[in-house]
Formats: C-alpha cells, structure tokens, sequence
C-alpha cells in the first residue's frame, strides 16, 4: 500500500523497562491519533508482545512508530533486532508454538490484533516485524 | 525492586494492582501471593486490575498462574475490575483463562470469596465476554 509517513519516533527496546515505555508511547500515540478505547489498548498489547519478543527472542532491538497516511491515516509500529532471526514463520504463526515460555501467542495474537502484519526475517541475522492499525 | 502491595484482610488477601506490570514485577507478586497466603492461612485472594489498561499474554499467563498455584495452596482467587477494552483484547490475543474466575467489582469478588455468590458464576457475576 501506497502511504506516506508523518511523524516518526525510534524507541530502544533493551531491558523489560523499555517495554513498559514501549507501551506508554504508543498508548499515547494512539490516543493523539484519534483511536477509540479498544483499538487503542489493541495496539497497546500487540506492541508490548513484540517488544517482548524483541527483547527475549531477539536480544534487544528498538521499534519505530510511525503515523502513516494512506486512505486512513494509522499508526506503524516497526520492530528490529539483530538475533537469531525466525526460521520457520509459518510455524512461528501458530497459536501456541513458543520457543520462550510464554502462551506463544505473541506473533499469532499481534497479527490478530492490527491490521496488517509481516515479518521480514533472515535466519541468524534479523527479524523485522511491521504492524499497522488503520483508523 | 518494586512490589506491589498484598493487603491481609480477615481471611482474605487483596491486591491492587496500581502501577504498570513490568514482567518481573509480576513474577514477584506470583511468588509474593503465594508466601502469604501460606503465612497468612488465606482462604481468598482478591486482585483488583481496574487500574491495568492493558493485560497482554504474560501477564494474563501469570494471574492464571496465580490462581492456579493459590488453588493448589487451598485459596480460591477472584480477578475483579477487569476493563471492557482489556477482555475484548485479552479475548481476540488468545488467552484463555480456564478456571479463573473474575468479578465486576472488589465488593462482588469478595462476595463471591465469601461463598454469597454462587460457584462458578453467574452471567452477571462473571466479566460478560460481549461486545
């Protein structure tokens, strides 16, 4: 989809505090941008899984929010880290499947919960994971 | 580290969860609740989350596992003060609480602890799951 950023902001994600700010700024964000009270705390919980995700599966990264504007304006949430990567995503995408020990809902749960999801992944180099909410 | 307060209140222990759980401050309380239901030979656990805008996997993983391990201990816990928002989301996430058991408000949640509401609720003593 064609859309061009607004306002963009790069938060570290680095130890588990960063993951309580992770979902303040986007809460906050998201309440600027006009999202109602669900979509918001939608948004809010699928940023605190990937940032989760950075933090324990990737070793630490940082995420990138975004106001995007296409049809709708919406909010872009672009998770980075440099660790193992993911070497099966089809199989990352199942509810359930963990490789921590957590639910393994985060990827299958964030995917439910935005509106647009992908990952982007090189086996022991990256993972990127894009989420959009559209307003 | 920071806790979060557990108030010892006759048989009963009541928290409210008031700043934003980071995960290890969750742990702490799991492991902190089931101190002192021991000490305190609690029948009840009462946990008050109204003030959490957001319950995301591992936190709804570790109040489950709160309830399960209190059971285990022979204390029955109740989940009060849950937002509309946070069940719709916690619902579409995937967690699925079974055997925990939540109430409207503090004073619902400890009717039902103190065995005036019926076991395993009602509608509309449970947080309805509608839209």
């Amino acid at each position: 989809m064609t859309s061009s950023v607004v306002t963009g902001e790069t938060l570290a994600v680095r130890m588990e505090d960063d993951v309580v700010r992770v979902r303040q700024v986007t809460r906050r964000r998201a309440e600027e941008l006009g999202f109602r009270l669900v979509d918001q705390t939608k948004i809010v919980t699928a940023a605190s899984e990937l940032a989760r995700n950075t933090l324990v599966h990737g070793g630490g990264g940082h995420v990138h929010l975004s106001v995007v504007q296409a049809a709708r304006p919406g909010l872009k949430l672009v998770f980075e880290d440099h660790g193992p990567g993911i070497p099966d995503v089809p199989r990352a995408l199942q509810d359930g499947f963990t490789t921590g020990n957590g639910l393994g809902l985060g990827l299958s749960g964030s995917r439910r919960l935005m509106d647009e999801f992908s990952i982007d992944t090189q086996p022991g180099a990256y993972t990127r994971i894009t989420v959009v909410k559209w307003l | 580290m920071d806790r979060v307060p557990i108030l010892n209140l006759g048989s009963c222990l009541l928290v409210s969860v008031q700043v934003d759980l980071h995960d290890r401050l969750a742990l702490a309380l799991q492991e902190d609740l089931a101190s002192e239901i021991v000490r305190h030979h609690a029948r009840g656990v009462l946990i008050d989350i109204s003030s959490l805008d957001m319950v995301d996997s591992f936190i709804g993983r570790v109040l489950g596992n709160i309830a399960a391990v209190s059971r285990v201990l022979a204390a029955e816990t109740v989940i009060v003060g849950m937002r509309p928002a946070v069940a719709i989301t916690l619902v579409e996430l995937g967690v699925r609480w079974e055997g925990v058991r939540t109430a409207i408000s503090v004073e619902r949640g400890m009717a039902l602890l103190q065995g005036q509401g019926t076991p395993g609720g009602k509608a509309r003593d449970v947080v309805r799951r509608d839209r």
